[in-house]
């Protein structure tokens, strides 16, 4: 009896340590989000006023207007480069039965999980030097190839979801092929397909890497000259915490864009997870 | 093989034909990322041949590239960084899943996630802002720079806990509640039934989950770049300064021209087969987990 009981008590007790580290760990976490996030808050606040809309970065700080603009730019045209490719790609794979669908697929997979920054580099040897230099357009295909395997899968999950008796019915009906998907499929799930894209957007708009050798950087105003290597947030952040050798006041527009780039992608995430929840 | 009918309208046959394009452009894609990289990088391979990846020394002046320092630091820092995130990961996927009401369980995972939303280029500026001097403060002796190797694996890890605990959640949340609730019905404490029957019945999500988180942290660039030290030269010692690839890259890129931008394209190459090699061993451990 004596033995049973105090195996039962140390059974107990390892229960209770393990509940406490995996509490621990979980604690160890929300301390660095909220460790970051005060961070952000806290550098980037004092910064942010009108100036940093209206006027562009200079050597002596400035404000991120241009960056703000050509970072706009840049991921709302590889977004779209990318949603045009991959929603075609994603219903092509949802209603093929070729044998090759698995090839695309994989394809597909390796460029998802592709470092960013050998997106850039591609892009860097097939775009940037044969047309002799930085530029807009560079960069918005390079978060298109980024953004395209995101809108390729969720594309083809959400295809599938739609049930094959409802497709059918409109084929009885003499719709043709197109017409079923443009106007039944789509329509049923496109609040899931926009989930996926604006989760993608969310992410190619705080890339860096990519940008760095594809449109460069430039403290110009650049009026959506996409020839043109063109102003952007993220190189802005890294070119102002790494080349000027801590100029507090540069570092302090540095977090302030990285505070407003941060806003920026916590809302698209709130707006596609409503967005979820509805559909 | 297509089994099905040709369309007969003309509305069908564009659409076959534009969705037909757009999936063959991504192999296309791949194989001209692979050939353009290897293109590009071909003079500083040629020239260099297998010195290019056991050389210790990176000098561009005087026209030496071995990749050994970049590559070491690669792995190094992400081997750090799973070691830190793993044990991590299935605590919080634990807690959520076995030990926490679903409500709170949605909230802390949603509170998770929001540290795989924030851009990699904030946990660049905060590693380098925040927790590098507080690495140096704290021990002197073990972080002499603050920046470093590990310094590098702290900050990976922070990003690939998210990743590593979404996918093992989902996993434990796959585990049939029966299996559970008779190994509860024996007698057996959540610690007990997490630890002899979920984590065994999910042995190949979780390992997949690891090496996807894996893949993650050899590729990742800014976060890297700002913490890491970028020293080209070799040191072993993994709290002191190094670089990775891609750091090496991002770093250099801007002023480098000729004979060592064909180096840091090589490098890419490099890097691109590492990440590629190790997505291929997690999908091969987790479709085996399905055909088992």
């Amino acid at each position: 009896m004596m033995t049973s009981t105090s195996r039962y008590q140390r059974r107990r007790i390892v229960n209770r340590i393990a509940w406490l580290a995996c509490l621990g760990v979980t604690g160890l976490c929300l301390v660095a989000l909220g460790a970051i996030l005060f961070q952000l808050l806290y550098s980037g606040l004092p910064k942010l006023s009108l100036e940093v809309f209206t006027s562009r970065t200079r050597a002596s700080g400035g404000g991120l207007g241009n960056a703000i603009i050509g970072s706009l730019t840049m991921t709302l045209l590889g977004t779209l480069l990318g949603t045009v490719v991959g929603m075609a790609a994603g219903s092509w794979l949802a209603a093929s039965r070729s044998r090759w669908s698995g090839l695309i697929r994989f394809a597909s997979d390796m460029l998802l999980s592709a470092p960013s920054i050998i997106i850039g580099l591609f892009i860097y040897a097939l775009v940037v030097l044969p047309s002799g230099g930085f530029s807009g357009w560079a960069g918005s295909i390079a978060l298109a190839i980024i953004i395209l395997p995101m809108v390729i899968r969720s594309t083809e999950d959400m295809l599938r979801l739609v049930p094959a008796p409802t497709r059918e019915a409109a084929y009885a009906l003499g719709a043709p092929r197109w017409k079923v998907l443009t106007s039944i499929s789509f329509r049923m799930v496109m609040p899931g397909i926009i989930t996926g894209i604006l989760l993608g957007c969310a992410r190619i708009s705080g890339e860096t890497a990519p940008l760095i050798f594809t449109s460069l950087n430039t403290n110009q105003w650049n009026w959506f000259r996409l020839s043109d290597a063109m102003p952007n947030l993220p190189m802005t952040l890294y070119q102002n915490m790494t080349l000027t050798g801590y100029d507090m006041d540069k570092v302090a527009l540095a977090w302030t864009g990285a505070l407003l780039m941060t806003l920026m992608i916590l809302v698209l995430g709130i707006v596609s997870r409503r967005l979820a929840r509805t559909s | 093989m297509m089994t099905r009918r040709a369309p007969s309208k003309r509305g069908d046959r564009v659409l076959a034909l534009t969705t037909g394009a757009a999936a063959w452009s991504i192999p296309a894609l791949l194989v001209a990322l692979l050939l353009s990289l290897a293109i590009a990088g071909w003079p500083a391979l040629s020239q260099h041949g297998m010195e290019f990846i056991t050389g210790t020394v990176w000098a561009p002046v005087q026209g030496q590239y071995g990749a050994l320092p970049a590559l070491y630091g690669t792995v190094v820092s992400s081997l750090i960084a799973i070691a830190l995130a793993v044990p991590v990961a299935w605590g919080v996927a634990s807690l959520l899943t076995e030990w926490c009401p679903v409500r709170l369980a949605r909230f802390i995972g949603s509170l998770i996630e929001l540290l795989a939303a924030v851009p990699s280029i904030v946990y660049g500026m905060w590693g380098s802002m925040v927790l590098c001097p507080w690495l140096q403060r704290l021990f002197p002796s073990i972080f002499p720079a603050g920046s470093g190797i590990a310094s590098a694996g702290i900050v990976l890890a922070l990003m690939v806990t998210p990743l590593i605990t979404a996918m093992t959640r989902d996993a434990m949340q796959q585990v049939s509640p029966l299996v559970k609730e008779s190994c509860y019905g024996l007698g057996g404490t959540s610690w007990e039934t997490l630890r002899h029957v979920v984590f065994p019945s999910i042995r190949r999500s979780l390992a997949g989950a690891i090496v996807l988180g894996l893949g993650r942290a050899l590729g990742e660039t800014m976060a890297v770049s700002f913490v890491i030290g970028n020293n080209v030269f070799l040191s072993m010692s993994p709290t002191h300064q190094g670089t990775s690839i891609a750091a090496l890259i991002s770093s250099q890129f801007s002023e480098a021209d000729g004979s060592q931008r064909s180096a840091l394209l090589a490098l890419g190459l490099l890097l691109f087969i590492i990440t590629t090699v190790v997505l291929a061993i997690a999908r091969m451990i987790q479709r085996g987990g399905k055909q088992a």
